[in-house]
């Protein structure tokens, strides 16, 4: 039934930008998060190699899941995720000299990106080709927009900019904390703290009309 | 027992397609992506070069007439260090030398130094470092104009004396809550001049 799998698709793609967010809900890949998110763009380029290395990693692993052995699963993924990296990080420096240098062994790192090999274990190796490309593509997109938002708020407060386009004029004194290690859990202590009075305000929402419907019937 | 081998070798072939699959890609878009990287890089650092030796001071290709020496007093890296050579109609005009400054407050600063064929600086720029944002990252010519009150430096001007931040007794400013920084830089700089008073026949040969 094709209506029935693509409201699937669109479901496991959106699960991974909010719901299930691998930063703000799942808080995983806390490594890149903090390490490279001081400027909006290498937020965004650190993000989108992620999604790259995820989107092709999940599309292998779920094309070739009845090939591989349960034994060496794991090599088998690490190995196909380390091949995209080693891909993405040439393309990088192809492409943007300038941010690859700032990101430094973080392009080489996503390899150990718990969020991809988690994605890998839990997900493409159990569904068809097309889910897999939906999960995949839903939380490299939520890892990206996590990042970046991060980088934004970072770089707008520590250095009164964006995309490096000064945003205040010559009155603006940037909180240079911002931009340090401290600021970076500072801030994603902050973010997590509204997501999570989000998600709250929303389950006791839904309770409370559970509890309605309850009473009602 | 023969059934565990049979498995055994399944799984090893497995894996052994996927490794050989796998460095076919990589090696395919190294092929596809390294003439780029290779003119990247040649541009950063020409690009770098040009900010201290103007390029109608030379004629020669730059990044064809380097050499390396090692020197670990003077060039603060026990590693050798990379020095382009600017020559024009043969004769050599300047030089940039890529010297370290080791005791930055946060490692290693990464300097860029070039120096005309009598010993006077033409610029010093800052390649990479570690610096605190804010307060060391003003040796940063995008943070601040400090570097370039090395332009015109030599041995003889100043004298060693003023080779040092204001606060030990030299010209040079120090910042607002970072003296570390460029104490390491200056003291870098001035190492790289002596170097380049001592073996300077050598450098261009």
């Amino acid at each position: 039934m094709p209506t029935n799998v693509n409201a699937n698709a669109y479901d496991e793609f959106i699960k991974g930008i909010w719901r299930e967010n691998p930063v703000f809900v799942q808080v995983l890949a806390m490594c890149p998060m903090l390490a490279v998110t001081n400027s909006a763009v290498n937020a965004l380029a650190m993000g989108l190699a992620t999604f790259f290395v995820l989107l092709g990693s999940s599309t292998l692993v779920s094309l070739f899941k009845s090939l591989i052995p349960k034994q060496v699963r794991i090599s088998c993924y690490v190995i196909i995720i380390a091949t995209f990296v080693t891909v993405a990080d040439y393309i990088l420096q192809a492409l943007i000299p300038e941010v690859h240098k700032e990101l430094g062994a973080f392009v080489p790192l996503i390899v150990v990106n718990c969020m991809i090999l988690g994605r890998q274990e839990a997900f493409a190796s159990k569904h068809p080709v097309g889910l897999a490309i939906a999960d995949a593509m839903g939380m490299g997109f939520g890892f990206t927009l996590a990042l970046f938002i991060l980088g934004s708020v970072r770089e707008i407060l520590g250095n009164g900019s964006l995309f490096g386009i000064l945003l205040f004029g010559q009155h603006f004194e940037p909180w240079i904390v911002m931009l340090l290690p401290p600021g970076g859990f500072l801030m994603l202590g902050m973010i997590l703290l509204f997501f999570n009075w989000l998600k709250e305000k929303k389950d006791k929402v839904r309770a409370a009309t559970e509890l309605a419907t309850m009473e009602i019937s | 027992m023969s059934i565990l081998i049979k498995k055994m070798t399944q799984a090893a072939s497995i894996l052994t397609l996927f490794a050989v699959l796998g460095a076919g890609l990589v090696a395919y878009s190294f092929q596809i992506t390294q003439e780029q990287i290779k003119a990247n890089q040649r541009a950063a650092l020409l690009r770098n070069l040009n900010a201290v030796i103007p390029t109608n001071l030379y004629d020669n290709q730059l990044f064809n007439d380097s050499r390396q020496m090692q020197n670990e007093a003077f060039l603060g890296t026990p590693e050798p260090v990379m020095i382009y050579r600017a020559r024009k109609g043969k004769q050599p005009v300047a030089c940039v030398i890529l010297p370290i400054a080791p005791n930055g407050y946060n490692g290693r600063i990464q300097l860029l130094v070039g120096i005309n064929y009598d010993g006077k600086l033409l610029g010093v720029r800052v390649l990479s470092h570690q610096e605190t944002p804010g307060l060391g990252d003003n040796i940063e010519l995008r943070r601040s104009n400090w570097i370039l009150k090395f332009n015109g430096l030599s041995l003889t001007n100043p004298k060693e004396s003023g080779w040092a931040v204001k606060r030990d007794g030299g010209i040079f400013d120090q910042f607002t809550g970072a003296t570390i920084t460029p104490r390491a830089v200056v003291k870098a700089v001035h190492n790289t001049l002596i170097f380049y008073q001592h073996y300077r026949d050598e450098i261009f040969k």
